[in-house]
């Protein structure tokens, strides 16, 4: 018989392995997966994690893709720290570019230097907004926040789509539902030639920099630790939860606000009904393999990047719809949550009357 | 008032998959369990369904099959919280996230495929009475099933051994255990339910109210499902009038149209979802009574001392 027996403190080791362990086993499941659909396992793992980035174009995707993700899981990873469960990231992702994006549309024939700066500003109020109304829901009238932010979500998309198919509409663009394409002054600057890495990935780095020292230095970040690891504690304390609901709903949001003007002042440079393939939820998956923590998230978002590469590459070698890419992300958090288990108990074989050294 | 019978039809289509998935989810949260995956579990119970259908003609075959394929979405949900004891809200989303890949990874394979809608059931006689018969004697299996299985549930909570066991449960796992129910046991049972009821919600979704196959064709009804639970205040008979008022909601840009109202139809597809904000607010705003009939240990792991 397999029996969980509490550890007395949290293993240090497994806090890193657990991840790694998760990712292994991922890819022995996809791989089996894979041998159902009848690819050979192999080839397709190699396909999916391999090629993507075994060219130097792919490895700058890589970090296109990468920097919404990281972006947004480092705000969301401080919500659910505080047990605050931010789960309308996608929603706040739209409003950013919605607001950020309609500063472009309104001076779509602006040369100014200040045009980016000032849609930066409204793209992160934008997201902040759209975060701050289930921060208040939850603070005023106590409703949970997981049920409104995700609502909100439905909402912000459906918004959109009213926008670009109606008053935001290019006029010059044959009907198709989409915005005048954004000027120059309000495009990001492409950091590296030839590839499409753009400003906001610098950015990202330096959200994870911030997003380190809030955690390690600063006051909220130390009640944001306690309330994590001892939520009792932190009540006897007098860590106000309102404030702390507040404070992380407005940083993630206003960070996925940010992250979703990037992608609509970035890669894509207009406005769409579609702007986003679920970085927002995707970015709660990011933010667990980061172990909640912004370096981790780094690579996690790396990692969680990889997966969107590959299943682009396999749907178009392979023949194999776009669907596994969520599948692998879908089995990815729950194999790490599964492994989590190892952090706090150990794994103990035999009966229990065998132990009875510990009774 | 041709329009009566066509809109009441739409009406307890649209309220069908909501009221199946709420009964399910009631009974899993009564138990202590707060399982996030109903979306997941709905889409992966809509492709089950129809896949079945599809392949074997039996639209029986298919529901049989939507059933299992909730209640083993559900098991992976309670494997990792009740045995691994992993954070409840985390693997809710996780499993939702799952669904939504899964059901499209299955549905591509199916995505054009037409099936016969589920039959009503016709009573020769009653079901041709004017208005009364087509709406109350007219419908398909899932209705009627939708109907019984919140009584049931109704009835198993209040009046049952069983359910109050479930519900002592839910309020106090420490207290449960102390007298000799077996908490993880009887919580695997109330999840498993809720997985089951809600791979119905998405089999109805697919098997009748549009039979086809789209990807993330529940369109966060799970989401609407769970709030309804709280709007409910996790009784029974509340949700019923619950999910028939937001089945009304949502249909109301149907019927908008026709009734000359012109408003862009993206704020009418808003409604359901800004209906769930405002009914969560308003429901949740009365702390006193979400206390007294919310399951006090809802989301709480349990591991019983060794």
């Amino acid at each position: 018989m397999v029996r969980l027996e509490p550890r007395r403190q949290h293993s240090q080791s497994m806090v890193y392995l657990s991840p790694v362990l998760a990712i292994l086993m991922t890819l022995v499941v996809g791989g089996i997966i894979f041998a159902f659909m009848g690819k050979n396992p192999l080839d397709a793992l190699y396909t999916f994690f391999i090629l993507p980035i075994n060219n130097s174009y792919g490895l700058s995707e890589l970090f296109v893709k990468a920097t919404p993700l990281v972006i947004i899981a480092v705000g969301l990873a401080m919500g659910f720290r505080a047990n605050v469960w931010n789960i309308g990231a996608e929603g706040q992702l739209t409003m950013g570019a919605i607001f950020g994006g309609g500063l472009a549309l309104y001076f779509y024939d602006s040369e100014s230097v200040f045009l980016l700066p000032a849609m930066f500003v409204l793209g992160a109020l934008g997201g902040a907004f759209w975060g701050a109304i289930p921060a208040l829901l939850r603070t005023r009238f106590n409703a949970n926040e997981i049920l409104t932010s995700l609502m909100l979500t439905y909402v912000a998309t459906l918004f959109l789509s009213f926008l670009v198919h109606g008053p935001w509409r290019n006029p010059e663009g044959f009907n198709f539902p989409e915005s005048r394409p954004f000027p120059d002054a309000g495009l990001l600057p492409v950091i590296y030639d030839g590839t499409r890495v753009h400003l906001g990935t610098a950015v990202a780095v330096l959200v994870v920099i911030a997003g380190w020292l809030l955690l390690s230095k600063s006051v909220i970040g130390f009640q944001l630790r306690v309330v994590g690891k001892a939520p009792q504690a932190a009540r006897h304390v007098g860590f106000r939860q309102k404030r702390m609901i507040w404070f992380t709903l407005l940083l993630s949001g206003g960070l996925a606000g940010l992250a979703g003007l990037f992608e609509v002042a970035g890669p894509i440079g207009q406005l769409q009904p579609s702007i986003s393939p679920g970085y927002g939820f995707t970015a709660i998956i990011v933010a667990f393999l980061g172990r909640l923590h912004p370096v981790g998230i780094l690579f996690g978002g790396l990692i969680m990047a990889l997966t969107y590469l590959g299943g682009e590459l396999a749907q178009i070698t392979l023949g194999l719809p776009n669907a596994v890419t969520g599948l692998f992300q879908g089995i990815l958090l729950f194999f790490l949550l599964a492994c989590d288990v190892l952090t706090k108990y150990r794994v103990r074989f035999g009966s229990i009357a065998a132990k009875g050294r510990t009774a | 008032m041709e329009w009566i019978v066509p809109f009441f039809l739409t009406v307890i289509t649209a309220s069908t998959p909501l009221l199946l998935a709420a009964t399910g989810e009631l009974v899993t949260e009564k138990s202590g369990v707060l399982n996030l995956g109903v979306e997941g579990m709905m889409l992966v119970g809509a492709i089950a369904g129809f896949a079945v259908t599809a392949s074997s003609g039996s639209a029986g075959l298919g529901i049989i099959a939507a059933v299992i394929a909730g209640t083993l979405m559900s098991l992976i949900f309670a494997f990792l919280t009740l045995t691994l004891m992993a954070n409840q809200v985390a693997t809710g989303l996780a499993l939702t996230i799952f669904g939504v890949g899964f059901s499209a990874l299955v549905g591509s394979g199916f995505v054009g495929f037409a099936i016969d809608p589920l039959p009503g059931l016709s009573i020769p006689g009653i079901s041709a009475i004017p208005i009364i018969g087509p709406i109350l004697f007219g419908q398909d299996f899932l209705v009627y099933l939708s109907i019984v299985a919140v009584i049931g549930v109704g009835w198993f909570l209040a009046r049952s051994r069983a359910g109050l066991v479930l519900k002592a449960v839910g309020d106090s796992h420490h207290s449960a255990h102390a007298i000799g129910y077996s908490v993880i046991k009887i919580r695997y049972l109330a999840t498993m339910f809720g997985g089951a009821m809600a791979g119905l919600g998405g089999a109805y979704l697919s098997l009748s109210y549009t039979p086809m196959w789209a990807e993330n064709m529940t369109a966060g009804r799970g989401w609407i499902a769970l709030a309804l639970v709280v709007f409910a205040t996790w009784r029974p008979g509340r949700l019923v009038a619950g999910a028939y008022m937001f089945g009304l909601i949502s249909v109301m840009q149907l019927h908008a149209q026709g009734a000359g109202i012109h408003v862009p139809s993206q704020f009418m597809s808003m409604l359901p979802y800004l209906a769930t904000v405002i009914v969560l607010v308003i429901i949740s705003s009365d702390r006193a009574k979400i206390r007294l009939n919310a399951p006090a240990c809802i989301g709480q792991a349990f591991r019983a001392a060794q």
